[in-house]
């Protein structure tokens, strides 16, 4: 699609969603106020640095580890990282044994109270399909490979049920405290298609 | 529910792309789709699981054609005009008024 065409199709879009502003804005069903705070709070305020707290906590804390690994949803609620529809959460953890990967095949579900909104790749149609049939092939396409003594499992998100990825530790971090391991962890790292690089 | 949304395992659906997946919204509108359907979520003019439903009842040639975020604003209008809120002749009305003032 050239670049002229995706312009077209994005202005008339805009001016849809326009459109659509200015009816609801016109019977009182939204305030600009309220809209401008909802893009705040997904564009700026909900992230990735809060599920890299976790890890970070999980990897320094062996008893707080077990907890979440047991009750994700409640213990993340009791950090501050209440799911937005009141879903569950539950948390998979990375080990030279088992590499875990999620996805949501049918839409685009995603742990969004500790990793902000999903990428677009996440959203993809190539990325819901395959990371279904083919987890090793997209995770080489991330330029992670898996051992094939390691077993790669796929966690399919769903509206009422999601995860996040507990990354393995990497080498050479023995001498970091929490706030320097939560700089290591990546967004990727916790949807599963990487690992934390070693620092 | 079997429609075209329902994509683990399908061949063919193309390359990975992983270019700009750090920008939360490629343009403003994409926010204030979003915002918008959450705003009517949230007055409860609809539910997630209508919502969700209605966006797979998209036509699939079109579901895969249409973006994320147009995919909202498409399920939102869906929403919006069978549950009664807004009514085709309302938005095309702002449509054309938007249109003619010259975006």
């Amino acid at each position: 699609m050239s670049s002229d065409a995706s312009d077209g199709a994005d202005a008339k879009t805009a001016l849809r969603v326009r459109a659509l502003e200015s009816l609801l804005l016109e019977k009182g069903l939204i305030e600009t106020e309220a809209i401008e705070e909802l893009v705040d709070m997904f564009e700026n305020r909900l992230g990735p640095w809060n599920g890299a707290k976790v890890v970070a906590r999980a990897w320094t804390d062996p008893a707080f580890k077990e907890r979440l690994l047991q009750d994700g949803t409640t213990v993340l609620g009791e950090m501050g990282f209440d799911t937005i529809q009141g879903e569950e959460m539950v948390i998979v953890e990375n080990s030279p044994e088992i590499h875990n990967i999620v996805v949501c095949t049918l839409c685009s579900c995603f742990p969004w109270s500790v990793l902000g909104l999903p990428p677009v790749w996440y959203k993809s149609a190539p990325y819901r399909a395959e990371a279904a049939r083919d987890p090793r092939g997209v995770l080489r396409e991330f330029g992670t490979e898996i051992p094939a003594d390691t077993e790669v499992c796929v966690w399919d998100s769903n509206a009422e049920l999601r995860y996040m990825v507990l990354p393995e530790r990497p080498a050479g971090t023995a001498g970091l405290d929490a706030e320097a391991l939560a700089k290591l962890v990546s967004r990727d790292s916790m949807i599963g298609v990487t690992k934390v690089a070693p620092p | 529910m079997n429609s075209i949304h329902d994509m683990g395992g399908m061949h063919g659906l193309g390359p990975l792309d992983q270019a700009d997946n750090e920008i939360v919204f490629h343009a403003p509108w994409e926010g204030r789709v979003m915002a918008m359907a959450r705003a009517m979520m949230a007055g409860k003019h609809f539910n997630l699981d209508e919502y969700r439903y209605a966006m797979e009842r998209i036509d699939p040639a079109r579901y895969l054609q249409l973006s994320y975020y147009e995919k909202w604003l498409e399920g939102t209008l869906t929403m919006l005009m069978e549950k009664g809120v807004i009514t085709q002749e309302e938005f095309d009305a702002h449509l054309d008024k938007l249109s003619d003032a010259g975006s």
